[in-house]
C-alpha cells in the first residue's frame, strides 16, 4: 500500500518527462557545472595562496594545491604586514571595521526604521516629497556630495574620526533602509495599528509593543545588508578617517598595493581572504536573507 | 485662525520628530550638498573651496585634460561591455538555473557569492589570477605554448577588459537572482499555452517572456548603470589606474583632483558631469516609471 502511494507521489508533475542522461540535460548540467567552476576558482586561488609558502608559488601554478600547508602568511597577514612604513598588519583595520560597522549598523537601522515606520503608519504633510528626494538621493554619485560632507565633519570637528565615518554610514544607509522598512510596515494588515490606536497606543507604544515584535525579519534583511555594505566600503573609509583609523578594505589595499620591499603573494592573499571572510560567512548562513535584502534595493514599493 | 496654526505644526509630532534625520539628509546632503558642489564647479578653488566665479573655466580644462577624455572612454568601454554582458549572462543562467534542476540552491549560492565581496577583495584576487608570471599565461606557457599571451593587466590597450572580467564576475550573480525573480513571477499558464501553438521555447524567451519581464529588465538596468557609475574601488584596488592612465576612470579622477592634486575645482567640475550622466539616465527612468505622478 505504502509503495503504491509514494510511487504515485513521485509520478510526473509538470514538463519534466526527460531521462537523466538526455543530451538536453548533458549540456545544461555540463555548462553549470563550466560556470560554477568559473564562480569558485578565485576562492580556490586564494585560498589555496595563501597556505603555501613563497619559494612553493614561485615554482609551482596558482592553481596547484599547496604541497607543505603554513599558517605563516595568515599569522604575517593578520600581525605583521607592512602599508609603507609601519608594519602592523590587519588586526587594526579589522578592529577599525569593527568599530565603524557596529554603531553604524545599529544607528542606521533604529533611525531608518523608525522613518519607515512614521512614513507607513503615520504620514504628515510634505513627508512623501522628503522621501521622493530620499530614494532619488541613492542614485547620486557619492563622489558630488564628499566634499561637502567633508565641511560639515570639519565644522563640528569629526572630521577624520571613527564618529565621523558612523554618521556618513548612517546617512547614505537611509534611502534603502528606509524603503525597505516603509514597505514592510506598509505591508502589515491596517487593523493591527487601529486596535492598537483604539486601545490608547500612542507612536511609540505602537512601535516598540506592536511593530517591533512582528518586524524580526525584516531587521535581520537589514542587519545583513548593513553589515556586507559597511564593510566593504572603500571610498568613505578611504575618505573620512585618518591612516590611524582606516577600515579593513583600506588597509588591505595599503598592504597589497604597497610597492616597497618583496612582494610576498601568499600574504596578500591571506590579507583578501581575511577581509572577504566577514561577508562571506554572514553570506554563506543568511542565504535567502541576503537575497531579500538585494532584491529590496530593486522592487520598488 | 492664529490658534490654529501651532496646532496644525504639533499635530503628529512624534512621527516628525522621527523623521528629523530623514529631511536633513534629504535637505542639507542630498539637494544642499548637490547644489553646493554644482555652484563650485564654477569656481576658482584650488587647496580649498573659494567663491571666484571663472565661469565654464574649470569644464573647458576637464574637456582639454587627457587623463579626464581616457577616463572617460574607459568608462564607455567597460560600461557598455558590462551592461551588455551583465545582461546576457545574468539572463542565461536565470534560465538555466529555471530549467527545474537539481543543486538550485547550491548553484545560485555559488553564483552570487562573490557579490557578497568588496570590491577591493575582488579586484585583488584578480590582480593575482592575472599575474603574467605565476596566473593564467604563466600556466599556459609552462604547458608548452611558449608563446602565449594573455596579459591585461601590464597591456594598456586591453587593460580594461581585465578590469571588466573582474566586475562581470562580482556584478552577475545580482542581474541572475533578479531574472530569477523575474522569471518566476511569469504565469505558468503562459509557457503552456506557448507550448500548445508549438513556439520553439527560444522563441518564447524572446518575444514572450522579455517582453513580460519590462519592469524587472528597467530596475536592474538603473542599478547596474548607477553601479557603473560609481566604480572606483575596482579600478584601485586592481590596476591602481594603470598602466600609465590606461584604466583610469571618472570617480578615480574626482577623487584625485580633490584630495591630492588640491585642485578641488576639478573635482567639482567632474563630479558635476558624473552627476549628469546619472540624471541623463534616472530621469527618463522616473517619468517613464511614475509617469507625472508622484507615486514613489
Amino acid at each position: 500500500m505504502s509503495d503504491i502511494s509514494t510511487s504515485a507521489m513521485e509520478g510526473p508533475r509538470g514538463p519534466r518527462i526527460r531521462r537523466t542522461f538526455s543530451r538536453h540535460n548533458i549540456v545544461l548540467y555540463g555548462t553549470l557545472f563550466i560556470v560554477a567552476v568559473y564562480y569558485v576558482i578565485p576562492l580556490y586561488v586564494m585560498i589555496v595562496t595563501s597556505l603555501k609558502g613563497m619559494p612553493e608559488i614561485r615554482l609551482g601554478n596558482i592553481f596547484s594545491p599547496p604541497l607543505e600547508i603554513t599558517f605563516e602568511p595568515w599569522v604575517k597577514a593578520w600581525g605583521e604586514a607592512c602599508t609603507g612604513l609601519k608594519c602592523e598588519g590587519l588586526s587594526i583595520g579589522f578592529w577599525n571595521s569593527v568599530r565603524i560597522t557596529v554603531p553604524s549598523v545599529i544607528i542606521s537601522i533604529m533611525i531608518a526604521s523608525v522613518n519607515g515606520y512614521a512614513l507607513a503608519n503615520w504620514r504628515f504633510k510634505g513627508a512623501n516629497v522628503f522621501f521622493t528626494i530620499l530614494i532619488f538621493g541613492a542614485f547620486i554619485p557619492y563622489q558630488v556630495m564628499l566634499y561637502p560632507i567633508v565641511i560639515m565633519l570639519r565644522e563640528i570637528g569629526l572630521y577624520g574620526s571613527l564618529t565621523g565615518l558612523v554618521i556618513v554610514h548612517s546617512i547614505f544607509g537611509m534611502p534603502i533602509l528606509t524603503l525597505l522598512f516603509r514597505n514592510y510596515f506598509t505591508s502589515l494588515p491596517e487593523e493591527l495599528f487601529k486596535a492598537a490606536r483604539v486601545d490608547g497606543a500612542g507612536f511609540w507604544g505602537i512601535y516598540f509593543r506592536v511593530m517591533l515584535p512582528m518586524s524580526v525579519p525584516i531587521f535581520t534583511v537589514a542587519v545583513i545588508l548593513q553589515i556586507t555594505g559597511i564593510w566593504n566600503d572603500f571610498l568613505f573609509g578611504l575618505v573620512y578617517t585618518g591612516p590611524e583609523s582606516y577600515p579593513m578594505t583600506v588597509a588591505l589595499n595599503n598592504i597589497v598595493n604597497s610597492t616597497q620591499g618583496v612582494v610576498e603573494y601568499n600574504v596578500n592573499m591571506a590579507a583578501t581572504i581575511i577581509t572577504g571572510l566577514v561577508p562571506l560567512s554572514i553570506y554563506f548562513v543568511s542565504g535567502k536573507l541576503f537575497v531579500r535584502g538585494i532584491a529590496a534595493g530593486a522592487v520598488k514599493g | 485662525m492664529s490658534s490654529k496654526r501651532p496646532n496644525q505644526l504639533f499635530r503628529n509630532m512624534p512621527a516628525k520628530v522621527a523623521a528629523i534625520p530623514m529631511v536633513v539628509t534629504a535637505l542639507f546632503i542630498f539637494v544642499g550638498g548637490t547644489a553646493w558642489t554644482v555652484v563650485y564647479s564654477f569656481t576658482k578653488s584650488g587647496l580649498l573651496p573659494r567663491l571666484k566665479w571663472v565661469g565654464l573655466d574649470q569644464y573647458e580644462r576637464l574637456w582639454g585634460t587627457n587623463r579626464w577624455l581616457v577616463s572617460i572612454e574607459n568608462l564607455a568601454i567597460y560600461g557598455i561591455c558590462m551592461l551588455v554582458l551583465v545582461f546576457v549572462i545574468g539572463f542565461i543562467l536565470a534560465a538555466l538555473i529555471d530549467q527545474k534542476i537539481r543543486f538550485e540552491n547550491t548553484i545560485r549560492t555559488v553564483i552570487l557569492y562573490p557579490y557578497a565581496l568588496s570590491f577591493v577583495v575582488t579586484g585583488l584576487v584578480w590582480q593575482w589570477i592575472l599575474n603574467p608570471e605565476f596566473g593564467v599565461q604563466g600556466i599556459v606557457r609552462d604547458l608548452g605554448w611558449q608563446s602565449f599571451t594573455f596579459n591585461p593587466l601590464y597591456s594598456p590597450q586591453i587593460a580594461i577588459f581585465g578590469v571588466l572580467i573582474a566586475g562581470l564576475w562580482q556584478g552577475s550573480g545580482l542581474v541572475m537572482v533578479l531574472m530569477l525573480a523575474g522569471l518566476r513571477g511569469i504565469d505558468q499558464e503562459v509557457w503552456k499555452a506557448a507550448r500548445v501553438d508549438g513556439i520553439p521555447t527560444w522563441k518564447t524567451y524572446i518575444f514572450i517572456v522579455i517582453p513580460m519581464m519590462r519592469p524587472v529588465f528597467i530596475t536592474t538596468l538603473v542599478l547596474v548603470v548607477t553601479g557603473i557609475v560609481k566604480i572606483y574601488d575596482l579600478i584601485v584596488a586592481q590596476t591602481g589606474g594603470g598602466p600609465g592612465i590606461a584604466t583610469e576612470v571618472p570617480a578615480k579622477y574626482v577623487y584625485d583632483m580633490m584630495f591630492q592634486a588640491a585642485n578641488l575645482g576639478q573635482g567639482f567640475a567632474a563630479s558635476t558631469m558624473m552627476l549628469v550622466t546619472v540624471a541623463l539616465i534616472i530621469i527618463p527612468w522616473a517619468m517613464l516609471e511614475f509617469g507625472g505622478k508622484r507615486r514613489v
